[in-house]
């Protein structure tokens, strides 16, 4: 039998290759799609001002996103791989529809990167300045378009719509290609995450220039480095905070068990309080937060499995033990319909209580609930490292615009040892995301228990720890690289 | 046709020119075809075979039969 072969240590350890292979990815994203805005500015300021010294700036950061992205680049595909071979039912039941936007991206991200990196790095003094601006954006703009499609796929498997069930070829298949590719809650995915990556490039280029300052070396180029990025900075991080609360709405709305787990809210109400960390909150700001109404109400891991709720909007929920029952009921439908000869089959048979068809798979209400502490804290994480790295943004500008920042080596020592957390809050906001939305690989639909491929353990353990060797060494090698870069930097 | 072969020239010679004035990018182009010759040419035909073969119908039957399966265990 399917469920009862697999063996649970078998979907940890494929959901364990999933998530290291995504936060090694996401290393280089978010530096990729920061810096790339960093330059363009750069090399924009060249364009205006003729100086040399902004062409030199513009090709130092060149530089570092070039190493990024040599390092980064194709970690990407090593997923898509693990789709095919670990998560081949999911592959199989979304793959209509999962795999156009991958398709899309990975076109998109070959043609215009192949294109426009060659002529940034190669085409200087080759093609005219203008040309070169335009390919210096084009860049970003194509990292981005990749980036877009890529949580287009990914803000689906939260929110799955625009599709229809055919018990026939036992798949979902794409009705709605807008309505999949434009999603709100997609667009409202996409700014946050791309915007949290400008974030994470202005945090870095912040924290080298602050090493260069402590050690008295090319203060221009990180004076004027700290004035563009934290511009970035600060821009990005209150687009971050504007889409975090439109985030903060949509998951409320579609994945409450999400924001109940990041909550530790068992028990939900009207008027619910926001935890700051176990023992301190304030009152109905978490209602005001997941409804903008400070009477809101919102529900807790209790409401959600057990009791039922009416929602904010007035949309009675069921309590998750009868989602299960018309999810069996669902899977009987779906067995029946498999079972008859073509003739007898009526597609309503199949499809009726599709939309609690994963329920089916669930054999325990507890199996819905998410790691708590684990979400809860990343959350906190999260939040807490981008207020701090904005309020550190904040005061590097306006020391930076005042000429003082050089003065103040505390704040050099904060901007410098602050780098990592951007990274930090950045994993963590998808551990908030992906582990929130557990066990469902797609919302609803298929849990990661069904998603699952029937695979002897030993070949998933064996590629992890491929893995982890294989990233080591990449990671090593980018350190290297990239700090070698940094020190053997000489603008003066 | 001619304009055209005449670009196509122009493009080559722009890359073949930009890989040999590399000098730093050098390293980082060694990286990037070592690290595609281990994900296509030892990953993939090795250890990420695709889990599901056949026709679409017979991993239509095969994902189908995983599902109802379930319905026996629970």
């Amino acid at each position: 039998m399917f469920l009862s072969t697999i063996n649970p240590e078998m979907i940890d350890w494929a959901r364990a290759q999933f998530a290291l292979t995504a936060c090694y990815h996401w290393l280089f994203v978010p530096l990729t799609l920061g810096l790339a805005v960093v330059m363009g500015i750069m090399e924009t300021i060249y364009y205006i001002k003729k100086d040399a010294f902004w062409k030199q700036l513009a090709q130092f950061w060149q530089k570092i996103f070039g190493i990024n992205f040599a390092i980064g680049v194709a970690t990407g595909i090593i997923l898509e791989f693990e789709f095919g071979t670990n998560w081949s039912n999911y592959s199989w039941f979304v793959g209509d529809i999962f795999g156009a936007p991958l398709a899309i991206e990975g076109i998109l991200a070959f043609f215009m990167e192949a294109t426009f990196v060659a002529v940034m790095f190669f085409g200087w003094e080759k093609v005219s300045r203008r040309f070169h601006l335009a390919a210096t954006w084009m860049t970003g703009v194509g990292a981005t378009l990749s980036a877009w499609w890529i949580l287009v796929a990914n803000s689906w498997m939260q929110h799955p719509r625009g599709m229809a069930f055919n018990p026939d070829t036992v798949r979902y298949e794409m009705q709605d290609f807008m309505a999949v590719a434009f999603a709100p809650e997609a667009v409202t995915k996409f700014f946050h995450t791309v915007l949290s990556g400008w974030m994470t490039g202005a945090v870095f280029v912040v924290g080298v220039s602050a090493w260069y300052l402590l050690r008295h070396r090319n203060k221009r180029l990180a004076i004027e480095s700290c004035k563009v990025a934290t511009i970035v900075g600060v821009v990005a991080t209150l687009g971050v905070m504007f889409t975090g609360d439109r985030s903060g709405i949509d998951i409320a709305r579609y994945q409450p068990m999400k924001l109940a787990a990041a909550e530790g809210l068992y028990d939900g109400g009207k008027g619910a309080a926001l935890s700051i960390v176990p023992g301190i909150e304030i009152p109905q700001a978490l209602s005001f937060l997941a409804t903008h109404d400070t009477n809101g109400f919102v529900p807790g891991i209790n409401d959600i499995l057990y009791r039922g709720y009416t929602s904010h909007e007035g949309h009675s929920e069921l309590p998750a033990t009868e989602k299960m029952k018309l999810g069996k009921q669902a899977l009987e439908n779906f067995k029946a319909y498999r079972a008859s000869l073509p003739a007898e089959r009526t597609s309503e048979q199949a499809t009726l209580q599709m939309d609690y068809f994963g329920y089916g798979f669930i054999t325990h209400e507890q199996a819905l609930v998410p790691p708590v502490t684990l979400i809860y804290w990343a959350f906190r994480i999260m939040v807490g490292g981008g207020m701090w790295l904005m309020a550190l943004l904040i005061a590097v500008a306006f020391l930076a615009y005042k000429n003082r920042l050089a003065h103040h080596r505390w704040i050099l020592y904060l901007a410098l040892w602050s780098t990592p957390l951007v990274f930090i809050a950045g994993q963590c906001g998808w551990i908030v995301a992906e582990v929130g939305r557990q066990p469902w690989a797609i919302q609803d639909l298929l849990p990661v228990s069904a998603a699952i491929s029937q695979l002897p353990i030993s070949a998933v353990l064996t590629t992890f720890c491929i893995f982890v060797v294989l990233f080591i060494i990449l990671l090593i090698a980018e350190v290297r690289i990239m700090c070698k870069a940094i020190s053997g930097m000489n603008a003066e | 046709m001619k304009t055209l072969y005449s670009f196509l020239r122009n493009v080559v010679t722009f890359y073949v020119e930009g890989f040999q004035s590399m000098t730093w990018g050098r390293t980082l182009w060694i990286i990037i075809v070592l690290k595609l010759v281990i994900l296509f040419a030892v990953l993939r035909p090795f250890f990420f075979q695709p889990a599901l073969q056949g026709s679409e119908e017979e991993k239509a039957v095969i994902v189908g039969e995983n599902f109802s399966k379930v319905l026996k265990k629970s």
